[in-house]
């Protein structure tokens, strides 16, 4: 998997973070979440939290809840049954101070498009003013903010006239004007080129490195999940079935290993959960004949891509419980 | 800073930041140009016409009850007309993310309508060279003027919200066809009290009747109350009625607005989006 330009996240120290409320070190808090639609059970009991400055991936194809479920979580959709705690808060009921804390970017935006960038900013910027604290000082300054997102020489433009890429970095940028203590980003770089979304990348990481941020995004691309966030939540059939960081959840499901050999000009493959036994009996039984050895483990992106495969041809039951027989 | 007064200042903000748009925007100056003729022609060809039974001219009647009208039809098309475009285009959503957002969005669409509407006012002195017999020369006269304006602006604008927050882009046309059905029985341009009873009554529930009437109490001789409904200006009647429209609006637009914001979620967004693209492509 691609480490290269994976910030660290260990680097920014718990002592200085700057909470509104010192000891509250639980952002997000979900107790057996539901969520049913008439007779259709979206969200199926999930359980998890995530801890102040944490950047987490929730995880899954289409279909799976994300957007349920980050929405319970924004306070824009009322939850079934299930108890959720979000900044200490039931986000149904949250007020504005709360709101004050929490800031998000949508899958599309297309508002304000006859707003100047640098007006409509610094707009939207001046309704946190009232929320400041002793340790944030609410909004940004909307210049600063703007050279960040490298929107410096748009700041006259009409929002309309931004590229696609320019204006998805305002987004962000509106996004985290406020100086958000938890940031939702809900798929936020679907259909973006590579270079827009390293940019994007850049943008939520300016943010959380300087105010230790939560950040909570969904995505169904796993390479987006490990290249941005510390843990990663795989969502599927309404249910969370992996939970843990990139690299735990590579090496955890990587037990699946193919391993090939040749034997008097004779190609094999064999599929195991043991490889280092199977091949051990491989030699003890044929010793200097074999030839070519090559053993590799399944990536996490092949066992979720397989799983993903599954979903979309209806067989999404049984693909859950083989990923969570792998992982567990 | 008190939170709730930042959130109404911004919405004041606001309102100033879309009236210059509107005003440097093509279309809408465009807009606004073909309302002013097509108003002008109207005054101009019935200026040879008398109000029947007296020796004033049709269009001196016409110009107040048209000023009622742009009233009654920003306040209830105007701003129900926006509400759909704005929830679809995400920024009622903008709103709602943001920190008394919600309030800044109300009190900005507000700002804007009450100045398209005082512009339609502001227009008054130079319609007036074109009819000549206004009787705007009393402090009463501009007293009953601002009187009428005022409550007319809060019989409507409430109700307008609490119709936009329900109303999808197709409602939006129904509305507008609806208020302009009642100004066709409302006697803005010629005196209700030659329509058929039941359209008069039908007329007389609704504000929009009432402001023209208001209006013309206000800019016209006393002389022509005789051709109104009693052979009176009504006032009591008028702010009675008005107040009614009022306080139904003032009591159904929070309970609208809740719930148009409570309704609103990235998914639906998304949906609606999509919805539109598949009825486009």
């Amino acid at each position: 998997m691609a480490i290269l330009g994976k910030h660290v996240a260990q680097v920014r120290h718990p002592q200085h973070h700057s909470g509104q409320a010192a000891g509250e070190e639980i952002a997000v808090d979900v107790r057996d979440l539901r969520m049913r639609y008439g007779s259709t059970d979206v969200l199926r009991g999930l359980t998890f939290t995530i801890h102040r400055g944490e950047i987490v991936a929730l995880l899954g194809p289409n279909g799976a809840g994300k957007t349920t479920t980050i929405e319970i979580l924004e306070g824009f959709r009322v939850h079934s049954a299930g108890r959720v705690a979000v900044l200490g808060a039931d986000p149904a009921n949250a007020g504005e101070w709360w709101r004050a804390r929490v800031g998000i970017v949508l899958q599309t935006w297309r508002d304000h498009g006859k707003w100047r960038v640098r007006e409509l900013l610094e707009h939207l910027g001046a309704y946190y003013a009232p929320y400041s604290t002793e340790e944030i000082q609410r909004p940004w300054d909307v210049d600063e903010l703007l050279a960040a997102a490298g929107l410096t020489e748009c700041a006259r433009k009409k929002v309309s006239w931004l590229s696609g890429g320019q204006r998805r970095r305002l987004d962000v940028a509106i996004g985290i004007v406020g100086r958000p203590e938890l940031l939702f980003l809900d798929e936020p770089t679907a259909g973006f080129d590579p270079r827009a979304r390293r940019e994007f990348h850049e943008l939520v990481h300016w943010q959380a490195d300087r105010d230790r941020t939560t950040v909570l995004i969904t995505t169904h691309d796993l390479d987006e999940a490990d290249k941005l966030a510390d843990r990663v939540l795989v969502l599927a059939d309404g249910q969370i079935i992996a939970d843990g960081s990139p690299d735990e959840l590579s090496s955890r499901m990587s037990t699946q290993a193919e391993v090939r050999w040749s034997r008097d000009g004779q190609r094999y493959v064999h599929s195991t959960r043991e490889a280092t036994r199977f091949v051990r009996d491989l030699f003890a039984q044929y010793g200097e004949a074999i030839e070519d050895l090559e053993v590799r483990r399944a990536s996490l992106e092949d066992t979720y891509m397989a799983l993903v495969r599954k979903f979309e041809t209806g067989q999404g039951e049984t693909a859950v419980g083989e990923f969570t027989g792998a992982v567990r | 800073m008190n939170p709730t007064l930042t959130a109404v200042r911004l919405g004041l903000k606001r309102g100033r930041i879309e009236i210059r748009q509107t005003f440097t925007s093509v279309s809408e100056i465009i807009q606004f140009a073909i309302f002013s003729a097509a108003a002008v022609y109207i005054l101009i060809i019935f200026s040879h016409r008398m109000i029947p039974g007296t020796n004033y001219a049709l269009s001196l009647s016409i110009l107040p009850s048209m000023i009622g009208m742009n009233i009654a039809l920003n306040g209830l098309a105007g701003i129900s007309g926006q509400m759909p475009v704005d929830r679809e285009d995400g920024t009622t959503l903008r709103a709602k993310s943001v920190p008394g957002g919600l309030a800044g969005y109300f009190v900005g669409k507000a700002t804007v309508q009450m100045a398209r509407t005082f512009i339609g006012i502001a227009m008054l002195p130079a319609a007036a060279l074109l009819v000549k017999g206004t009787a705007l020369d009393s402090a009463g006269a501009w007293l009953t003027l601002a009187w009428v304006i005022l409550l007319g602006l809060v019989a409507t604008m409430p109700m307008g919200m609490a119709l936009g927050a329900f109303i999808s882009k197709g409602g939006v046309l129904l509305i507008f066809l609806g208020v302009v059905g009642l100004v066709s029985i409302s006697g803005i341009f010629y005196p209700i009290t030659h329509l058929p009873a039941v359209l008069q009554d039908t007329a007389q529930v609704f504000p929009v009747y009432w402001l023209g009437l208001g209006m013309r109490s206000a800019v016209l001789p006393h002389a022509l109350a005789a051709v109104e409904i009693g052979g009176s200006w009504r006032h009591w009647q008028t702010f009675a009625v008005l107040s009614a429209w009022a306080i139904a609006g003032l009591c159904t637009a929070p309970i609208s607005l809740r719930r148009m914001a409570r309704r609103q979620s990235g998914s639906r967004l998304t949906a609606r989006r999509e919805k539109l693209l598949r009825t486009a492509g």
